[in-house]
């Protein structure tokens, strides 16, 4: 039991690590109904980032933060203005090339400019094991958790209360009826976009002070998918439960599967219940419901 | 009072929205040709003629959403002819749509509250940062959402989500959300399709008190001929995207060349 508590505490933490880069996702494909393959890589990139300021510049963590930030709002602003803006109104397969072509690039390009060798460097919050009852937390993911929850209670605020998340949910249901409304389509699909920036900022720098950052960095990315399909693709609270899931079941597997196996079940078993979850659920469990006038 | 009077004394007002000869193809087909049409401020003015006849087209094109190939439209004498739905929406003209437009996951006072997106001053950050302008502004905003409300009777209705609505009271909801804008022009693209005959009474009430307590010009495309001969001040017919006919109720009503597209040459018979 101990054992199984240990594994879910653990399941918990790496879980919201989960739903924000996955919320990354979410925030693109509720605004602008764009499928973005390359969240992993986007991570991948501010990973790589925060490291080139800390391992290479040898710069402040803090530093590191506030380059991470901008230079990934700028990336995905500029990749929103001169890549997919020209695509809207294609169809949506044309959107989803174009983000795997990026993924490819990025994965390319990303060692290309800053070396292939892996960088580690790690966030300012010590590496002592924090002991709370039967749990044994890293602090590393701790932090990384809190700041998953703070700015996904920021983001559920932003949609649920403030003006201009409801116009982005408007322009996310109609964007037609939106723009009639006088709302600035355009700004709110560039908005989006900075806000899958800001939340793979963040998931870069916690992300790659755990693992160390080289390409394998963007791997998280494969973690998205069953994360939005379980929770819903265009729920904020369906990207937390969806999180939550893939983390506990990923290290459930882990501990009481892998042994038995001989290991690696703990990167498939998200994707079983991803392929259930389609039969039963597709639309997610907290996903919007499309119903199809025929 | 007779139709006749009130457009006798419209008719000297200004025209607030003027189209001149706009015409619009989609590859080889016609939708819209040649057609001019004067709208005065202050006046209800419809849109008939027979399904395909162009008239949905017509309001794309005045509300942004197809730009002419020919032609020229001007609000308050200004060009709006090449601005986007979002910029002539701005300038105050709003509209309603044919199918029920309304945003499905969002209360009813949150769409009527984003039907005043364009009088919001506080910009993008101001609106998360300076709580105190902002708060302000958010409180005269939803009075005038209130006032709406009451004007529409939705009071119960505030904060359900529109999906859940009836048709009629969707429609009413889209046409307070097209209020919310404070239009100076409303356009109205069938704002009673598919209603039974009391919600067509009733809307066509509403768009009448719009009209005279609100002082909002009113565009309107509706098949409805008996609701379209009571409230309008001046009716514009259309067939196959051509204007075959203009004038008042009456004057349209005995215009050969429309009963003739209405009813068909050969056929005859009798017809709404």
């Amino acid at each position: 039991m101990e054992f199984a508590l240990l594994l879910i505490g653990n399941g918990v933490l790496i879980g919201l690590m989960y739903s924000l880069i996955a919320l990354g996702f979410v925030l693109v494909y509720k605004a602008t109904d764009a499928i973005n393959f390359a969240q992993g890589e986007f991570v991948m990139l501010a990973a790589l980032i925060s490291a080139a300021v800390i391992v290479m510049a040898e710069l402040p963590f803090w530093v590191a933060v506030i380059v991470a930030l901008a230079g990934m709002i700028a990336f995905s602003f500029g990749l929103e203005r001169i890549v997919l803006r020209p695509l809207l109104g294609r169809p949506i397969v044309a959107v989803i090339m174009a983000t795997i072509g990026l993924a490819a690039i990025l994965r390319g390009a990303g060692p290309f400019i800053f070396g292939v060798e892996t960088k580690s460097f790690s966030l300012p919050v010590g590496d002592e094991p924090i002991f709370l009852g039967p749990f044994i937390l890293q602090p590393v993911q701790v932090t990384g958790a809190v700041v998953s929850i703070l700015f996904l209670a920021a983001f559920s605020w932003f949609f649920l209360k403030s003006r201009m998340g409801i116009a982005m949910r408007a322009v996310a249901d109609n964007q037609q009826v939106a723009s009639a409304m006088g709302i600035n389509v355009e700004r709110y699909f560039a908005l989006a976009w900075a806000m899958a920036g800001i939340v793979s900022a963040l998931g870069g720098i916690v992300w790659g002070s755990m693992l160390g950052v080289d390409v394998h960095v963007s791997l998280v990315g494969l973690k998205v998918f069953p994360v939005v399909i379980l929770g819903g693709l265009d729920s904020v609270i369906g990207a937390v439960v969806g999180g939550l899931i893939v983390g506990i079941v990923e290290n459930l597997a882990a501990g009481y599967l892998d042994p038995l196996v001989g290991g690696g079940t703990k990167d498939f078993a998200p994707y079983v219940l991803m392929i259930i979850a389609l039969m039963v659920r597709p639309y997610g469990i907290f996903g919007k419901r499309k119903i199809e006038r025929v | 009072m007779s139709a006749a009077e009130t457009l006798a004394e419209r008719g000297r007002a200004a025209p607030i929205l003027t189209v001149e000869g706009v015409s619009k193809k989609f590859g080889g087909v016609t939708a819209v040709h040649d057609v001019s049409l004067d709208v005065p401020a202050g006046a209800i003015v419809s849109v008939i003629g027979p399904n395909g006849a162009g008239k949905t087209s017509l309001l794309n094109m005045v509300s942004g959403f197809y730009r002419p190939d020919t032609g020229r439209i001007a609000l308050e004498g200004h060009d709006i002819t090449s601005l986007r739905p979002s910029q002539v929406a701005a300038r105050g003209i709003a509209r309603t749509f044919q199918n029920i437009a309304l945003f499905s996951g969002l209360t009813v006072l949150d769409n009527l509250m984003l039907g005043r997106h364009v009088h919001m001053q506080t910009g993008v950050l101001a609106s998360a940062l300076y709580w105190g302008p902002a708060l302000r502004e958010e409180v005269a905003h939803r009075e005038r959402c209130e006032e709406i409300i009451d004007f529409l009777k939705l009071q119960d209705l505030r904060k359900q989500q529109t999906g859940a609505l009836s048709y009629g009271l969707r429609k009413r909801v889209e046409l307070g959300r097209a209020l919310a804008l404070e239009p100076k022009v409303l356009l109205l693209d069938e704002p009673m399709g598919g209603m039974n005959q009391d919600e067509k009474e009733d809307m066509a009430r509403y768009v009448l008190d719009a009209n005279l307590e609100r002082k909002i010009t009113v565009v309107l495309i509706e098949h409805d001929m008996g609701v379209v001969m009571d409230i309008s001040d001046h009716v514009v017919v259309l067939d196959r995207g051509r204007r075959i006919g203009a004038g008042t109720p009456e004057e349209v009503q005995r215009n050969p060349d429309v009963i003739q597209a209405y009813l068909g040459t050969s056929r005859g018979g009798a017809q709404a």
